[in-house]
């Protein structure tokens, strides 16, 4: 048996959790740099996986296959594919991150990095996660320590917030958890049992009118997840109010549940309703592009106003999955990791300046740049990542995505492409009215700059932004064959043909010679 | 000649309850009832294990499934297990009970007595397999019951619950009673083997009517006492009037028996009318579910709360009784069913009693049921809050804790049957989880995220330790709740096991 990196990936988090419960109240200064060496070890296996990753090979790699119990099918299947790949990375990543930028939770600490890496145990489960059943067991242990992230460490209207949050997502597992064993059971006597296994069921037949109805209730847990216009409004409330670490974890990884499970199990398990179904599913992506930017151009609140900015860039996720060409689906699986890099940038940058003023309103601010030159850099800097600048990653992925949605719903990716305007207006428009100009409240003239440690936080944040806009190459590299897996396949199972224009290359040429 | 190995479980609890009646004559502490009937129900595991590993045993005769006294009494896996389950939640309420008893003045020595009485009943229910063994055998789990309820005498909620039990369970009896006369009449069996066989023969004839009618009275008779809607209004008040240890056995432990007859009943007895029981059973399961999780919402009293949720709960047991609505169910579908029902039973049992040992611990420091009450509960007593947390999620179905599984196996059952009754109740069941959800995330947002109330001598509950005994209820029923989550496998393969049941004699 070979070494089982992703058991280990996966279960060294919830370890860690055990330890973590077990440090003396009395010895509470060490909670928190502890935490943060337990996530530097999935950190550590994360980086191995990413370094024996086969590049050029679109199979599920380092898979693993134990069974979890024989009747009923279900079995601990893992394994990674360039879809998934920079996402488990990409978690690995943030929550050491998020865990250094929590000093400023003081109310049982212990509690808050427990639930923390729990719901690292089940992030990283979900993404590596090739049986359904395992998938939604993990998908669900995401479910309570955010609550309580939200619920308890939360401001002012947290309560609300969580109880919104966890209501809209129970809902969307319900279906799912329906549909999974209806999937099985459908699928059954053509595999010759139960089974739960996705691979498995790669080889069911399904008739249409079944792959339409498990395609909406599979769908329906995804869109509430991502979340798509109209199931957005738990998010602008659960982000604002959450904790900075909830809010950065939020965005960078709970919200690519919904947008991974479109392409990994939508995509695939049912091709043809996806076929049928996508130039509606692109076109409310494409309304919640336009909705979310054109409502966080106005938010008073600078979080609320990135959290509008994620339903925005989500949609250009959705649009570019269900372009269905290979730039669509490539683009929005980098643009899931740009998205966690440079949302996740943002709420840490927010949560900084709260930490110093106890406030989110931008008429709070104005001027900062004088007395914070430095924060009102790596703000700028990551806000222009955000809003696509070429040369940084936001670009890449967006471009990817309109190129791709172009070749199959060319309409959709003109209107999606006021998005890209918008979000300048929207972050730099903020920019301007928070750090620019002179310094009008009395209170922010004795603000402090950044110190070593929110440094410390940020560039790494950074020096990705920058690697991934200057050379996404062997990002895409590890993308491009499992995105042409999934689309061979829908070739194979229906009669629609991918449109294509000249070679990959020759466009990653162009997208880089810009 | 009697099988005094296959009769051993019943022979030691029956000594068990001789022995704490003995003891409670004695000079001394009170407590020590509890402790030997503890170790009665200890006593009386071990020939339960031995019968079950008998193929693994030197020492004993594999027989397979032992019949006794002709075909009435049976002791197979199915039984077993569910005896298994009967002593060990009798062990947990025993627990449940004894820092409750010994907090106030309480009659002990009886109290003991009558709760091991009837898990005596309970225990022989799991074997009976004629229409007269099953009726003594409920009524010996539920007569007991009745004087529990109303074991705080000085209060007349409780004095209420115990009379209103009284009259529903007294009316039930006659009922059940009713029908299995006809059953009888028109068969002319007692056994369910009899009765399955005859029933063939009445299809068509001149007793269907009358037939039927025996089979909607027992099946109504078990309604009552697994509190499904709209059999369900004794429910809350008795929940809510009786000594909370008291409720948390009503809710598993005397439940469970009413669920134990109702399969043996269905699936042996009434085993080719499906058609009569499905659609009844689907009734009351979408009753059951949606009705209870509705009112439920509207709770603001904990134990109550728990009590509409047990009548929902009671009703994700019958879903899988209600596929069998769906004409031409297969012999491998119903017995999935019965797998879905027994496996929910067993996860049931561990989180049912954990929540109730959180309201026990809780309700000594704080003296109230109101959920209001209880908030803020994390900051003074946060393992207790993080153990409610655990088992209401639990309830709720979500993993890793072992509730999602019950659920899972639930929705298999009913989807596997598939068509559109089915289907509908598969959908009604995961609106009501949807539902469910609702209250047990409020009743953990209440104690995690809420401030104590002013009234709340916060900093004296901080240093209120709960009762050793207690603690190890507690500890029992999490760790159960939380290894059944991970490793599902256990249970399923229990659960495996009393299939053969459902697959005929």
């Amino acid at each position: 048996m070979e070494f089982p990196a992703l058991a280990l990936l996966v279960l060294l988090p919830a370890g860690g959790a055990g330890i973590v419960a077990l440090i003396p109240e009395r010895r509470r200064d060490l909670i928190l740099p502890v935490t943060v060496g337990l996530t530097m070890l999935p950190l550590a296996v994360a980086l191995w996986i990413l370094w024996e990753f086969e590049v050029g090979n679109g199979a599920f790699q380092l898979t693993e296959r134990v069974l979890w119990f024989e009747p009923l099918g279900i079995s601990w299947n893992v394994g990674v594919d360039g879809i998934s790949l920079l996402l488990v990375v990409l978690t690995a990543v943030l929550f050491p991150i998020s865990i250094l930028a929590s000093t400023s939770i003081t109310k049982n600490v212990k509690m808050y990095m427990v639930s923390m890496l729990i719901l690292e145990t089940g992030l990283l489960g979900v993404f590596v996660a090739l049986d359904l059943l395992l998938f939604f067991v993990f998908f669900e242990v995401t479910l309570i320590p955010m609550y309580l992230l939200i619920g308890i460490w939360g401001s002012e209207n947290r309560v609300y917030a969580a109880v919104k949050f966890v209501l809209y997502t129970a809902l969307g597992s319900a279906l799912m958890l329906a549909a999974i064993i209806w999937l099985a059971v459908v699928a059954g006597p053509q595999l010759g049992g139960t089974t739960f296994d996705f691979t498995r069921l790669l080889d069911a037949e399904l008739s249409s009118g079944a792959q339409l109805w498990l395609f909406l209730a599979f769908g329906a847990a995804f869109a509430i997840k991502v979340p798509l216009f109209p199931f957005h409004t738990w998010l602008p409330d659960a982000h604002t109010e959450a904790p900075t670490a909830g809010s950065v974890l939020l965005a960078g990884v709970l919200l690519k549940l919904g947008t991974y499970g479109f392409v990994r199990f939508n995509l695939t398990l049912f091709p043809d309703a996806s076929v049928r179904l996508a130039p509606w599913i692109a076109a409310i992506a494409v309304v919640g592009i336009v909705y979310g930017a054109v409502v966080a151009i106005v938010q008073p609140d600078v979080k609320r106003l990135v959290a509008y900015s994620s339903v925005s860039h989500l949609g250009f996720i959705v649009l570019g999955t269900f372009a269905l060409t290979t730039q669509g689906i490539q683009g929005g699986v980098i643009q899931m990791v740009n998205h966690g890099l440079t949302t996740g940038g943002l709420f840490l940058l927010v949560g900084m300046i709260y930490d110093r003023r106890h406030t989110r309103e931008i008429a709070d601010y104005g001027g900062l740049a004088r007395v914070m030159p430095l924060y009102a850099g790596f703000f700028l800097f990551t806000a222009f990542a955000s809003a696509g600048l070429p040369g940084l990653n936001g670009f890449i992925g967006e471009f990817k995505v309109l190129l791709g949605s172009y070749l199959s719903l060319p309409v959709h990716a003109v209107v999606a492409a006021f998005g890209v305007v918008l979000a300048a207006v929207y972050l730099l428009w903020a920019y301007e009215r928070v750090f620019t100009g002179p310094v009008t409240k009395e209170e922010n003239e004795k603000l402090v700059d950044l110190n070593a440690r929110e440094i410390s936080i940020l560039v790494p944040i950074a020096a990705l932004i920058v690697f991934l806009g200057v050379y996404p190459r062997p990002a895409l590299d590890r993308i491009e064959p499992s995105v042409d897996v999934i689309l061979e396949r829908i070739e194979a199972q229906t009669d629609y043909d991918v449109p294509r224009f000249g070679t990959t290359a020759e466009i990653d040429l162009a997208a880089e010679g810009d | 000649m009697i099988d005094y190995h296959a009769l051993a479980p019943e022979l030691l609890l029956a000594g068990t309850v001789l022995a704490v009646l003995t003891v409670d004559l004695l000079r001394v502490e009170k407590y020590w009832v509890a402790v030997v009937g503890l170790f009665g129900l200890f006593l009386s595991f071990i020939p339960v294990l031995t019968l079950g590993f008998c193929d693994t045993l030197t020492f004993c005769e594999d027989t397979g499934t032992r019949f006794l006294f002709g075909e009435s009494y049976a002791v197979d896996s199915f039984s077993l297990v569910l005896k298994a389950l009967f002593l060990g939640s009798a062990f947990v309420a025993v627990l449940l009970s004894v820092g409750y008893l010994e907090s106030d003045r309480f009659w002990q020595g009886e109290f003991y007595f009558l709760m091991l009485s009837s898990v005596l009943g309970a225990v022989v229910m799991a074997s009976s397999r004629d229409l007269v063994t099953i009726f003594v055998a409920l009524e010996l789990v539920t007569g007991p019951t009745f004087l529990m309820a109303g074991w705080r005498k000085g209060d007349p909620r409780s004095n209420e619950a115990m009379l209103k039990f009284f009259i529903i369970g007294v009316l039930s009896a006659a009922l059940l009673l009713f029908g299995m006369s006809l059953v009888y009449g028109t068969t002319g069996e007692l056994t369910f083997a009899g009765i399955r066989a005859e029933a063939a023969g009445i299809r068509g004839g001149d007793l269907e009517a009358l037939f039927t009618v025996g089979v909607l009275f027992t099946l109504l008779g078990f309604a009552f006492k697994v509190s499904a809607v709209p059999f369900h209004f004794w429910t809350p008040d008795t929940y809510e009037g009786s000594p909370t240890p008291v409720t948390a056995y009503l809710s598993v432990v005397s439940k469970t028996a009413g669920f134990v007859g109702l399969l043996a009943i269905c699936y042996l007895a009434f085993r080719d009318a499906t058609f009569l029981w499905g659609p009844a059973l689907w009734v009351l399961a979408a009753a059951s579910m949606t009705v209870g999780n509705l009112a439920a919402l509207r709770q603001t009293n904990i134990v109550r709360l728990l009590g509409y949720s047990s009548i929902a709960q009671g009703g994700f047991i019958l879903v899988p009784f209600g596929a069998a609505v769906a004409a031409g169910v297969t012999d491998v579908q119903l017995e999935e069913a019965f797998f879905a029902t027994v496996t929910y039973l067993l996860i049931y049992a561990f989180m049912n009693l954990g929540a109730f040992a959180v309201i026990i611990a809780g309700g000594n420091r704080l003296r109230s049921a109101e959920i209001g009450d209880w908030a803020g509960m994390f900051g003074y007593a946060p393992g207790l809050a993080t153990m409610l947390a655990v088992f209401f999620f639990s309830l709720a179905g979500i993993p890793p804790l072992a509730g999602w599984f019950a659920k899972f196996v639930m929705f298999r059952a009913v989807l596997s049957v598939g068509g559109g009754w089915a289907a509908a109740l598969a959908i009604i069941a995961a609106v009501n989880s949807v539902i469910a959800f609702v209250y047990y995330a409020k009743v953990v947002k209440s104690a995690f995220m809420d401030p104590a109330p002013e009234h709340v001598a916060v900093a004296d509950l901080a240093r209120m330790p709960t009762v050793p005994s207690l603690q190890f209820a507690l500890v029992l029923t999490v760790a159960g709740v939380i290894v059944l989550g991970i490793f599902p496998g256990i249970i399923a393969e229990i659960g495996e096991l009393t299939k053969t049941f459902a697959s005929g004699f």
